[in-house]
């Protein structure tokens, strides 16, 4: 007996050490040089600039390839030449002329002329992958584009689009990932069956921009290398590699044990945990994303206009900003986040159960009423939720909430098939159209319209703010035009099915040694090339 | 002559069997695809969301709509996938943009590796633990058992996991952290298996073999405790069985020694019921380790499926599903093969 458990106990002892024997000598901190990041990756599906429109995937394109322009990360409404060194627009608002920066090379050696730069709108408007509606929006079509958009020598771009607008919002949509600019020659040599090299550039980079694409293994990891002929000066730093790790709290014990440089999606906890590493540091920016509530104005109670102000008067902004996403998002209350032209920084709604109470009374719901809301079950969806379901009901408003996966959530939204739907909205490029389209314009109300917007998915039919929101593109004058948008978000924000709740704020935690990432206002603009460690 | 025409009727009834093999396990694997692919389309998720996000426009939604071959009846559907997955086709991934199969190809060895590495921890572990617990009923030993057993039936993988790297990686640095591979040993061995290990051996990089066994051993080690759990609950129950048996007190009585008796004979006589055991175990482990996968930044075949399953991605789902299912049939087959090796009676 004694015999076989000492078989036992060697066994486990043998198994052991032979283990931590193995591991002894591993511990490699991040290579010199290269800069590791964690963060969740798992929504990339395509590299193809003209396809790619996920938060992780725009933010790879945005380090390879350039565009025509570009803006200044920390005064949006500079916008700056990339590929293009100068611009200008003719008397009539329609015609663009561009003048392409010379002596740029593509990672091939090939130079970037404007040929290079018609042939990728071209690309993206024929390949009509989600993003294409960014530029198909000016009028182009497979029958108009040779002569809308063209090239008449390699140092020249003109471009005409079917009416005139305000030059920033067709510039700022040139700023956009899907405007950036392909090495034509390359792409064209990988082209199968008319596919303008999508499967190519779906895994590969036929770019000008700071790094090339090294490989990228879905779900996994991308790894980017430094380009020895940037225009703008080579990278800080020889490789970039992003890491997909899926929990926050894995990141950061990554993050304090040196095995990355950045941890990317912290939440919460993390970030008040990490509050007393000294070795430790937050660089924060804010972003578009707006989070908020749509009540879906098919369910005749939440169509009351004194239900949809008692609503939002029944949403602890404060207390959920502190106790929940402290550091992750702040309180706003407009559908044009901060920093966008003519943005509204009021926020006036605060918690106040007397006043809701009174509007619900006003409405011939004293006692409130039921209602459900499907909710993205992760954090911190979930978590608002709950938080609403709270203050909500001591006005006697029942919120049941329905848990599902994101994809099953939106699914129901953009069948129009919510009561409430909480999600975010991250605008497509940065002009205030962008996000004024969505929640301010519903031109059809129909369930077979083409157009459908989120003040559509909730069934909000609102022809006369349409007309003025539509106007408000074609207003040349920025004054004027920014009014314009102050007057909308005021109406909207009284009068609207949504609940404008929080905009987020973008954290990236990394040793107080390495520095220089760039965290800009949109998704698209987070920069690897100015990093040192 | 005689012999002649015996073998050749023995090789056609071999033959026969082997046919009928052959023909139950494309059935099983038939009636896999059935269920799955009308699970897939019954699900109140919109596969054409996976394919163009939230924002595309009506005519992109509808291309991807009708590219998907969504306009076309059900049966239809089926009929396609069908006709292409016997070509060998199992078409492209959303998520991956790639074909299935390279998806698999990559996926599955990280999962074969990892949980073939667990069942070996549980083996190990788990099968001299419950022969002691059964042995010494009610000792120590034999609380020990249980409590270790009901700990790893009962804490979560994924608590188990984090509070694994939280100490053998954060605090002690024993092991490495999450992913396959320490950043600066990526890339460096060319993959010939897919199972890392083997492969840095075959190159001949001993570091890249140490670095990856570093990150292997946690999550292995916290997906074989809950398979050691397992087993060594049911070794226990069949070792306290067979030592009632009448062969048992035979054996004393011809003064065999406890020794023998135990390890050699009671072992030898449970040796088919156990590797039923280790072998559900392991088959658990290769489709079931979803949360280690994620809390270890490991990239296999589990969370590849469920990935794909939350977003729609019912090709990749199905070809997934579809490996885990000839994966079951063929360690079946294994077990069946094994059987008749350590226990004559069954042939």
């Amino acid at each position: 007996m004694k015999l076989s458990t000492k078989i036992l106990t060697g066994t486990m002892l043998a198994g052991v050490s032979l283990a931590f024997a193995l591991t002894g000598a591993v511990q490699a901190a991040t290579p010199k040089d290269t800069v590791v990041m964690a963060k969740q990756i798992d929504d990339i599906i395509s590299l193809d600039p003209a396809e790619s429109f996920e938060f992780s995937g725009s933010e790879a394109v945005g380090n390879i390839y350039d565009r025509l322009l570009t803006y200044d990360f920390k005064d949006v409404s500079k916008i700056k030449g990339q590929i293009a060194e100068s611009w200008a627009v003719a008397e009539d608002g329609l015609t663009y002329t561009f003048k392409i920066r010379k002596g740029m090379k593509f990672h091939s050696g090939n130079p970037v002329t404007a040929e290079d730069a018609a042939y990728s709108i071209h690309r993206a408007v024929l390949l009509n992958k989600s993003p294409a509606f960014i530029l198909q929006q000016f009028g182009f079509n497979k029958d108009n584009l040779a002569d809308r958009v063209r090239a008449p020598d390699a140092e020249t771009l003109i471009i005409r689009v079917d009416k005139p607008v305000a030059p920033t919002f067709f510039y700022y949509c040139l700023t956009a990932s899907v405007a950036s600019v392909v090495d034509s020659k390359l792409v064209k040599t990988k082209e199968v069956n008319g596919d303008f090299g999508n499967e190519f550039l779906k895994t590969n980079s036929a770019a000008s921009g700071a790094y090339v694409l090294r490989s990228w293994k879905a779900k996994e990891s991308y790894t980017l290398d430094a380009f020895d002929g940037y225009w703008a000066g080579k990278a800080k730093n020889k490789r970039v590699v992003v890491r997909h790790i899926a929990e926050a709290a894995t990141q950061r014990l990554m993050l304090e044990k040196g095995d990355v440089d950045y941890a990317r999606n912290l939440e919460k906890d993390q970030i008040i945990g990490l509050a007393s590493n000294k070795s430790v540091v937050l660089d924060s920016g804010v972003k578009g994303s707006l989070m908020y509530l749509g009540l879906n104005q098919k369910n005749p109670i939440l169509a009351k206009p004194e239900v949809r102000q008692a609503l939002k008067m029944l949403v602890d902004y404060k207390s959920i900003e502190e106790n929940i996403l402290k550091g992750t998002r702040v309180t706003h209350q407009a559908f044009l986040p901060t920093g966008f032209l003519g943005a509204l920084n009021d926020n006036p709604y605060s918690f106040d159960l007397a006043k809701a109470k009174e509007l619900l009374a006003k409405a011939g719901h004293p006692d409130g009423f039921s209602v459900t809301m499907d909710v993205r079950n992760v954090s911190p969806y979930a978590d608002v939720a709950q938080a609403v379901q709270a203050s909500w009901a001591k006005a006697g408003v029942k919120l049941e909430l329905i848990p599902g996966d994101g994809k099953q959530t939106l699914t129901k939204y953009r069948a129009r098939n919510h009561d409430i739907y909480i999600g975010d909205w991250g605008p497509d490029y940065q002009d205030p159209h962008t996000n004024a389209e969505t929640f301010a314009i519903n031109l059809d109300n129909s369930d077979t319209t083409k157009s459908k917007t989120l003040a559509w998915r909730n069934s909000w039919d609102i022809p006369a703010m349409s007309k003025k929101t539509l106007a408000a593109v074609e207003e040349r004058d920025p004054a004027k035009r920014a009014q314009i948008y102050l007057d909308i978000q005021k109406e909207h924000q009284a009068s609207s099915p949504f609940v404008v709740m929080f905009q987020q704020i973008e954290v990236a935690a990394h040793p107080a040694n390495v520095k220089g990432f760039i965290i800009g206002p949109s998704f698209d603009v987070n920069l690897y090339s100015q990093i040192t460690k | 002559m005689s012999t002649l025409s015996l073998s050749s009727g023995a090789l056609r009834r071999g033959g026969l069997a082997a046919a009928k093999l052959l023909i139950a396990i494309a059935l099983t694997l038939l009636g896999l695809l059935l269920v799955t692919f009308f699970i897939g389309r019954v699900m109140p998720i919109d596969p054409v969301l996976a394919v163009v996000g939230d924002r595309a426009t009506k005519e992109v939604y509808d291309a991807a709509y009708k590219a998907l071959a969504l306009d076309r009846p059900l049966t239809v559907q089926f009929w396609i996938y069908v006709t292409n997955v016997l070509q060998g086709n199992f078409g492209n991934s959303v998520l991956t943009s790639r074909p299935i199969v390279e998806d698999v190809i990559r996926f599955f060895p990280a999962t074969l590796e990892l949980a073939t590495f667990g069942t070996f921890i549980g083996v190990v572990i788990g099968v001299p633990l419950g022969v002691q617990a059964a042995v010494h009923q009610g000792k120590w030993i034999d609380q020990v058992a249980r409590f270790v057993g009901l700990l790893g039936y009962s804490a979560p993988v994924f608590w188990l996991g984090l509070m694994g790297l939280l100490i053998f990686y954060a605090k002690l640095d024993w092991v490495g952290g999450p992913g396959r591979l320490d950043v600066a040993f990526d890339d460096l061995v060319d993959p010939v298996t897919g199972v890392l290990l083997i492969d840095a051996v075959l190159a001949g990089e001993w570091e890249v073999f140490t670095n990856a066994f570093s990150h292997l051993i946690l999550p292995a080690a916290v997906l074989g405790y809950s398979s050691m759990a397992y087993i060594s609950r049911m070794t226990r129950s069949f070792m306290v069985e067979q030592l009632r048996q009448e062969y048992i007190t035979t054996a004393r009585v011809k003064g065999l020694s406890e020794r023998r008796i135990v390890w050699g004979h009671a072992l030898g006589n449970i040796a088919v019921p156990l590797i039923t055991v280790i072998a559900l175990s392991y088959a658990h482990l290769l489709e079931g380790s979803v949360l280690t996968e994620t809390v270890f930044a490991w990239p296999g075949l589990g969370s590849y499926i469920t990935a794909s399953l939350l977003n729609a991605d019912m090709n990749a789902v199905l070809g997934g599903t579809l490996v885990v299912g000839a994966t079951f049939i063929l360690l079946n087959l294994f077990c069946d093969l094994l059987y008749r090796v350590v226990d004559p009676r069954a042939k």
